[in-house]
């Protein structure tokens, strides 16, 4: 390199002190992001702030838009036009992306959106954590739709999976969202930055052959269409009307039905692709801890001085919090006999847990929503209460 | 990093110089060059405008001897945001307002594209009026047609914000009281580098209007009057669709923006047609990249 060297661009042998928002904008560019378009908001606004110094250095485009609406508009046009794009967001500024995020899901466009969450409802607590937006990023958006949202628990894992939802994205032909609160978002670890070549070298299936031939949305044999880029000569219409496989609007009962399946048959046949999850000593756990984000560690706090106290505790971390891992969490903890899910939010994750647990498993829960963290004490209490009412 | 590219910044592909063959073009335009052909029969009304004003389009796009494969259209919702599907070209139908959002996304991320958006009057100024005017003021490369027809005619009828006073809609039984917009002005005021407005009455000047804009390196801001006889017209007695399309001229006074005292800064009835914007102003693709291009040296000259 003959230039001096940037710090968007470190080399993986680095050790860095970096903040959560930074390393999602660093693992967004390893990647190969070249664009974001985003509106400032707190708790996530250092994403596109690292981001805007960052892009242009590598050729990329940065640019502000006018809302929240116009950022998501603006990242799926530049998708459209076969550009690894991005937009980051919180609370507020996630409801107002919803409309153009199934737009995304529906019309298959790929695109990562980043929503570091904040405590809510309404403006809420800006500066405070909080795990209340995890059922809006499943059902947020209008109509069935399929979903990949991924919940890195420490700021390396927040750079990993940024780097890897552009890969499922591209893969896949899907939105992926990126959920951790503001806690994250806003530590600062040292970590040396992860290899993500493989997620970078990660693109989308472009049309190829006779444009004749060709179909927009007749999916290959992984469920996925390759997708036409304009310029390439194809001339594809796109819209967020229900399509048949020629790409236009359909309503014709049984085209309707396959352009349905079209979008949940991926996600099935990709199921082990997109799957990730953390598992700490389930197998022969009592009660297992369901946790994610930050509450993830405190949660294997709780863990390792439950174990130091002989007591078999262990914990499931879903890092693919949709779709929900239900088949492996229900075989890792098939000798469970309680779950305690530990959540930042009133009871949304304990929903999928109170479908997934089988026999006379019982889930209970520990919340909290006052914009403070759960403490690995808090959790080793709430273990210890099952413990006893067994 | 380089595997990841956002295209050349080249300008646009035009397949001939439309200077030289200005008046060639003009004779040798091919709808059917143009049209999916197999979508039809189109969805559009008895006597709408919206088909002269696709005509007119097209045919400035072939005198323009732009490449089909690098035209991207992109509309909204509403009977305008149905027009686009029709053309030969990469189009997008996207959601309700936000094409010109979209479409900053697509023409900065591909400069090598030229790009069009195709809106309407509740699209643009309504649900849209934020994109719209900050499309305007960043002043990109694109060139944006709004087809106004002073009324939701998907929907089935309903006020929009340029639907003239005392008009009955679906939603004023009792007729508009609601001041109208004047979206040419807001472009204007806004800071687009083109503004013009064209009635469908008068094909080739519409036709040459949209050349001109397609041809302004900035934010062209088209504003087409478009009739809609079946919905608006039928409900306001306003004529049969041909009485409503030589209505248009009524009270047009060509060429002369800055002469509608009256109704500053809304324009109740009356409309002039013309160029009304056309400056040098920065556009936003190229100053960007020029700022890329300032921070990539810089790197380098460590």
């Amino acid at each position: 390199m003959t230039g001096q060297a940037s710090q968007n661009t470190l080399n993986s042998q680095d050790a860095i002190n970096i903040q959560g928002n930074h390393a999602c904008a660093l693992g967004a560019v390893a990647a190969g992001c070249r664009f974001y378009a985003g509106y400032p908001i707190t708790p996530s606004s250092e994403v596109a702030e690292r981001l805007a110094s960052a892009l242009p250095e590598v050729g990329g485009v940065f640019i502000q838009m006018e809302d929240e609406i116009a950022s998501i508009a603006a990242t799926l046009g530049a998708s459209m036009g076969g550009v690894k794009a991005m937009t980051a967001t919180s609370g507020p500024g996630f409801s107002l992306k919803q409309e153009n995020l199934g737009y995304g899901m529906g019309a298959q466009i790929p695109c990562v959106v980043v929503n570091v969450m904040r405590g809510g409802p309404s403006t809420g607590m800006p500066t405070r954590p909080s795990q209340g937006d995890l059922m809006q990023a499943r059902w947020g958006t209008h109509g069935d739709h399929p979903v990949i949202a991924l919940t890195p628990g420490s700021v390396e894992e927040i750079y990993t999976q940024t780097a890897r939802a552009f890969a499922l994205s591209e893969q896949l032909r899907i939105p992926v969202l990126v959920l951790f609160d503001e806690s994250l978002g806003h530590l600062v670890e040292t970590i040396c930055l992860p290899d993500v070549t493989e997620y970078e070298n990660t693109v989308r299936k472009w049309a190829s052959g006779k444009p004749e031939d060709y179909q927009p949305y007749r999916p290959d044999a992984d469920g996925v269409a390759p997708m036409a880029r304009p310029g390439d000569g194809y001339r594809v219409h796109t819209t967020g009307l229900t399509v048949s496989e020629s790409g236009f609007p359909t309503q014709k009962s049984i085209e309707v039905d396959r352009a349905m399946k079209r979008l949940f048959n991926k996600m099935e046949i990709n199921k082990d692709l997109i799957e990730s999850f953390e598992d700490v000593e389930c197998e022969d756990a009592d009660v297992v801890i369901v946790a994610l984000g930050i509450v993830g560690r405190a949660a294997r706090k709780a863990v390792r001085e439950l174990r130091a106290e002989g007591l078999k505790v262990g914990l499931f971390r879903p890092i693919t919090l949709w779709p929900f891992p239900t088949e492996t969490f229900r075989k890792l903890t098939k000798k469970t006999k309680n779950f305690v899910v530990a959540e930042m939010n009133s009871g949304q994750m304990i929903l999928e847990i109170g479908a997934a647990k089988q026999g006379k498993q019982t889930v209970s829960g520990l919340n909290r929503y006052d914009g403070d963290p759960i403490s690995p004490s808090q959790i080793i209490n709430a273990v210890k209460e099952v413990l006893d009412h067994e | 990093m380089n595997k990841h590219v956002i295209p050349q910044a080249e300008e646009p592909l035009k397949q001939n110089n439309h200077q030289d063959n200005h008046l060639e073009n003009i004779r040798d335009f091919e709808i059917q060059d143009y049209l999916r052909l197999d979508l039809f029969p189109h969805f559009m009304c008895p006597g709408c405008g919206h088909g002269i004003a696709l005509r007119a389009l097209l045919w400035a796009i072939h005198i323009q001897g732009i490449d089909k494969n690098k035209l991207a259209i992109v509309s909204g919702i509403g009977c305008s945001g149905r027009v686009g599907t029709y053309i030969d070209a990469n189009t997008y139908h996207t959601t309700h307002g936000r094409p010109l959002a979209f479409a900053t996304g697509l023409k900065m991320a591909r400069p090598d594209l030229h790009v069009v958006v195709i809106t309407g009057d509740g699209d643009c100024l309504a649900i849209g009026g934020n994109h719209l005017i900050h499309a305007a003021r960043r002043n990109l490369d694109i060139t944006c047609i709004m087809l106004n027809n002073e009324i939701y005619g998907m929907t089935g009828g309903q006020v929009s914000p340029t639907t003239p006073h005392d008009r009955f809609t679906t939603t004023t039984p009792a007729g508009n009281i609601e001041p109208v917009f004047d979206a040419s002005r807001l472009a204007e005021a806004a800071g687009a580098g083109f503004v013009g407005r064209e009635v469908t009455i008068h094909v080739p000047r519409l036709r040459d209007l949209i050349s001109e804009g397609l041809d302004y390196k900035g934010f062209s801001f088209i504003e087409v009057m478009s009739d809609c006889t079946e919905i608006n017209g039928r409900k306001n007695d306003l004529g049969s669709s041909s009485e409503m399309v030589l209505g248009q001229t009524r009270n047009m006074r060509p060429n002369e923006y800055d002469n509608n005292v009256v109704d500053h800064p809304f324009r109740p009835n009356s409309l002039n047609t013309g160029v009304f914007v056309k400056s040098d102003r920065p556009e936003y693709g190229a100053s960007y990249r020029d700022m890329v291009d300032g921070i990539q040296k810089k790197q380098k000259g460590h």
